[in-house]
């Protein structure tokens, strides 16, 4: 019920009405303080720093089909918030969270960012899943000078002074779990199996240029793409059955997103293909995704992530806790883009304490270098390139939605904005602190990419 | 190097079996372990040592009740809620215990294991599921056990897979005399599956010229077999994808085709329909458990309700003051569908639902080396089934006739005395309630969240224009036609592309046939 109140009140200020609800509630917020401020006998300037608060900026579909994903992410940020707040604010200032529902339509999400910044006045802006809302509110962010935290792992080749990335890139997830199939489970022939859009096509065109460069032969890679929300596996699926019938052992990368997943499961349980035969390692499917499919026929089929909820550390136990208080939900699952806001928002804090001011200039210079303590025993430093250090771990799926962690990297693994396996980006380099610059050549020695 | 180890295991535990640190110890030890590669060596060593308790601990193992004392590298197994000590059986109890943990390479090794355990069951049954185990595993530990069980085996159909699986194995060894061999490709080429395809595939790079010309007659024989198979399966796909099609399209035929609302709010009946379902197993799942396999008989009827009377709703609350107005019942219903959406998002929340499977409808089985799964058969059965019940509503009883009137000619229908405003309710009370019950198939095989009927709406008109626009049989054959082409198209050229293609065509079909392939006749088309 509560994300509810928060999302109509994140709409309702849009309405060019006379007086808003949120005006409403500002009037009122400013008179109680008032008169608290009165009645304890403090001076003049009490209400007056009482009143003025940081605004935070949530871009995260509340509606449309990405609402699946992005509504737990606004929850979250919602929470990390309010933790904020009970802790004493930021800079001797209340945390305010502005929330806008951009529902799932790109073109939106630039309106919506625009809105934030120019209108709101927020400090910084947490969201977007997709890739292409990501494009699509990036104009808006170098325009305005501002700066967003963009939690999702995506395809990388992208670097902006503007984003900072705590999602993971290419190497702290697909090339690390294509690593361990091979290592572990002798894996010799790849179907990479991907839903056609940006995300896929990128990360399998590394994965291909990578798993080539390891000496397997083209005809022992095979590459699909299937359209969003694709319900009807039974063919695919036949496909990768034969694919995986030449006598070698074969496993499927999956790059396939959202709902697609779910069917694509049922159906491998249904054709009678065990994680034993012909295993399957997910980039996007994570608790969240799980909680709607029965998981029993999916044992022992994979997923890589930087983050687990099974992972057992004190960090990790409090935030479950904390997640499953302030959603009034014991059985709330957590995942890794939550944990990546996590991260990104602390460090926020903690670049905007080190600047003493939210200016984003300022923030924007502080911000490389920053640590702070991962949820699975680490800790991340924001790198130069805007992207984040990460462990990087295979987990198996076990009964009950959760993962059952079987490997992991032994250190942190720092993201790559630009991927060393593809021609044209592997020469380039981000480095906003010595450079100045998200996609130096390193061959032309100048900045402005291939 | 794991299979040479255990190979040697096995050599080893024949002449001293009671010694210390025997076989049976060592592989023990290496199952109390955090290292999966010795828990696989340990199984394998387990499997072919002939232990008596080797059976219960494997199968504990595989079940993850096989914990061990990182102090000591005891291991026990849990039953039920008591400790025994995992070597003798003995009840015993313990502080500080680690499961042995498992991973894929650590369950193909059970697999296998549990396979060579279990050729000398009594139960006929898994002595065949064993064979299958050990053809798959090809683990060369196995092939004494297997020597020994087709001495005794008596079932000609083991028999057979027996001698598959030591085939198998004996394929997997370089070293194995070529004779030997030559007859081991004859005997997996007898078994014609993509299976016994990938064994012989294997051998491409084989030394022995005559082993790699005897592989690729096998290779080339077993294909073409399997190509047939292959066409007949794309057929069978895409009647099961037609069958789904028709499941989405059919109430549309109702609103849309018989009385030519444009009703943007067909994919949410569908998806209430889902919905509903899901509440009524969840009711079953904590009141009456034992009913499980009949959830969804008892949720077809309750679908039908809850769809029906929230498509009456809409008709009588806004699409009657609508008629002859197509663009903004259009606009109308598309807003219904937005907030039916939001709706169930607050209510259920964005994410997905679980709705189980009944056991019918869960697996697969074999028809003539096609594998067909259960459950898309029953929705081919079962949308049939809907398909001849609306038929026989709109043909042989008084409210089809009422319906039929109403379409063709309203005033003079009206005339003779039949109230069409309660027709025109309860006939998109029927097509939505139509969609709600399709909305309980596809919940089986689609997620069950706000989204699920947008995937549809889109399919539903293009089947039903498609077929021609008030003619079930139309909706029927177009149905099909399009399951069947899109599945033929896509082993060639891709999902994506297959779907594109199927759609300039039809736009191509439309622009020769702007009624479809059955058009009705008639002064009512006409007005």
């Amino acid at each position: 019920m509560s994300t509810m109140m928060q999302g109509t009140r994140g709409t309702g200020i849009r309405e060019p009405g006379p007086v808003t609800r949120r005006t409403a509630l500002r009037h009122w917020a400013s008179a109680a303080a008032l008169a608290g401020s009165l009645a304890l006998g403090l001076g003049a300037s009490g209400p007056a720093a009482a009143q003025e608060t940081i605004k935070v900026g949530i871009l995260h579909s509340l509606s449309g089909t990405m609402a699946i994903s992005e509504t737990t992410l606004k929850d979250a940020m919602l929470m990390l918030i309010a933790e904020q707040n009970k802790k004493g604010g930021l800079l001797g200032k209340k945390l305010e969270p502005v929330v806008v529902d951009p529902a799932s339509n790109w073109p939106l999400f630039a309106e919506k960012a625009r809105e934030l910044i120019a209108k709101d006045k927020v400090s910084a802006v947490f969201g977007c899943w997709t890739s292409v809302s990501r494009k699509s509110v990036l104009p808006v962010f170098k325009e305005l000078d501002s700066i967003l935290f963009y939690p999702v792992q995506y395809e990388g080749e992208e670097s902006e002074r503007n984003v900072f990335y705590t999602g993971a890139a290419p190497n702290q997830q697909a090339i690390p779990a294509v690593d361990y199939l091979a290592k572990e489970e002798g894996i010799e022939r790849w179907v990479l199996e991907g839903t056609d859009y940006v995300y896929p096509r990128t990360t399998n065109k590394i994965l291909e240029a990578y798993l080539k460069a390891k000496g397997v032969k083209p005809e022992d890679i095979s590459i699909n793409y299937t359209p969003f929300g694709q319900s009807d596996w039974q063919t695919r699926v036949a496909a990768i059955k034969a694919f995986g019938s030449a006598g070698k052992k074969t496993a499927v990368v999956s790059t396939i997103n959202g709902d697609a997943n779910v069917p694509f499961y049922k159906e491998l349980a249904n054709q009678g293909i065990k994680a034993t035969d012909i295993p399957v390692v997910a980039f996007s499917v994570g608790e969240e995704e799980l909680a709607g499919i029965d998981t029993k026929p999916l044992l022992g089929h994979l997923a890589a992530w930087n983050y687990f909820q099974s992972i057992d550390t004190p960090e990790n136990k409090a935030f479950i806790e904390q997640w499953r208080a302030y959603t009034k939900n014991p059985k709330r699952v957590t995942n890794d883009p939550m944990e990546a806001h996590y991260i990104g928002f602390n460090m926020w804090v903690k670049a905007v304490e080190k600047a003493g001011t939210t200016d984003p200039d300022k923030v924007i210079a502080a911000l490389p270098g920053i640590e702070q303590k991962n949820l699975t025993g680490g800790t991340a430093t924001m790198l130069a390139n805007h992207h984040i250090t990460k462990p990087v771990f295979i987990g198996e799926i076990k009964e009950g939605g959760q993962f059952d962690v079987v490997w992991k990297t032994e250190w942190l693994i720092p993201g790559e904005a630009w991927s060393k396996q593809l021609d044209g980006s592997k020469d380039l380099e981000a480095d906003w602190v010595k450079l100045n610059c998200g996609n130096y050549n390193t061959k032309t020695k100048k900045c402005g990419g291939a | 190097m794991i299979r040479l180890l255990a190979f040697l295991c096995l050599l080893l535990a024949g002449p001293a079996p009671a010694q210390a640190q025997s076989p049976v110890d060592a592989a023990y030890a290496r199952l109390a372990s955090d290292s999966y590669a010795d828990i696989e060596a340990g199984i394998a060593g387990l499997a072919a040592s002939g232990d008596p308790r080797a059976g219960a601990v494997i199968a504990g193992l595989a079940d993850g009740r096989l914990h061990y004392r990182p102090a000591d590298k005891a291991l026990f197994l849990r039953e039920g809620t008591g400790l025994v000590e995992a070597r003798t059986g003995a009840p015993a109890s313990a502080e500080g215990l680690k499961p042995v943990r498992a991973n894929n390479k650590v369950r193909r090794a059970l697999e296998a294991a549990t396979g060579t355990l279990n050729l000398t069951s009594p139960d006929l049954g898994k002595r065949r599921e064993a064979a299958e185990a050990v053809f798959k595993a090809r683990d060369a530990a196995a092939l004494p056990a297997l020597d020994a069980a087709l001495v005794w085996e008596t079932d000609p159909g083991i028999r057979r897979v027996l001698s598959e699986a030591r085939a198998a194995v004996i394929l997997g060894r370089a070293t194995a005399p070529e004779p030997e061999r030559l007859a081991a490709i004859q005997a997996i080429a007898g078994r014609a599956d993509s299976d016994a395809l990938g064994l012989l595939r294997g051998l491409a790079a084989d030394p022995s010229e005559a082993v790699k010309a005897a592989a690729n007659r096998g290779i080339s024989s077993i294909e073409t077999r399997l190509a047939l198979i292959g066409a007949a399966q794309n057929v069978w796909y895409g009647i099961s994808l037609g069958s789904v099609l028709l499941l989405a399209a059919i109430g549309l035929a109702i609103t849309f085709g018989v009385m030519g609302i444009i009703n943007m709010a067909h994919g949410e009946m569908v998806m209430l329909g889902a919905y509903t379902t899901f509440l009524v197993q969840d009711a079953i799942r904590a009141r009456a458990p034992g009913l499980f396999e009949w959830s969804l008989a008892i949720s077809i009827p309750a679908a039908f309700l809850v769809a029906g009377a929230v498509g009456v709703a809409i008709e009588r609350g806004i699409i009657r003051y609508l008629y002859g107005r197509p663009l903004e019942t259009l606009l109308a219903t598309f807003g219904v569908s937005l907030v039916l959406q939001q709706g169930v998002r607050s209510i259920f929340g964005p994410t997905n639902r679980e709705v189980g499977a009944p056991g019918f409808m869960t697996g697969a089985f074999d028809l003539f080396g096609m594998s067909l799964t259960w459950g898309r058969l029953w929705i081919v059965v079962f949308s049939l089934a809907v398909f001849l019940g609306l038929l026989f509503v709109l043909r042989r009883t008084s409210f089809g006739l009422k319906t039929r009137a109403v379409t063709q000619n309203r005033r003079m229908a009206a005339a003779m005395g039949i109230r069409t405003p309660w027709v025109d309710a309860m006939t998109f009370g029927l097509g939505s309630g139509i969609a709600g019950v399709a909305g309980v198939a596809l919940s089986q095989i689609d997620n069950v969240s706000p989204n699920l009927g947008q995937g549809y709406i889109i399919d539903s008109f293009l089947v039903v224009v498609f077929g021609g626009v008030g003619n079930l049989w139309g909706t029927l054959v177009a149905a099909l036609t399009l399951g069947v082409a899109n599945k033929l198209f896509e082993p060639y050229f891709g999902a994506v592309l297959a779907k594109i293609g199927l759609l300039i065509f039809i736009i191509l079909f439309i622009q020769k046939r702007p009624r479809g392939l059955f058009a009705l006749k008639g002064r009512a088309v006409e007005s």
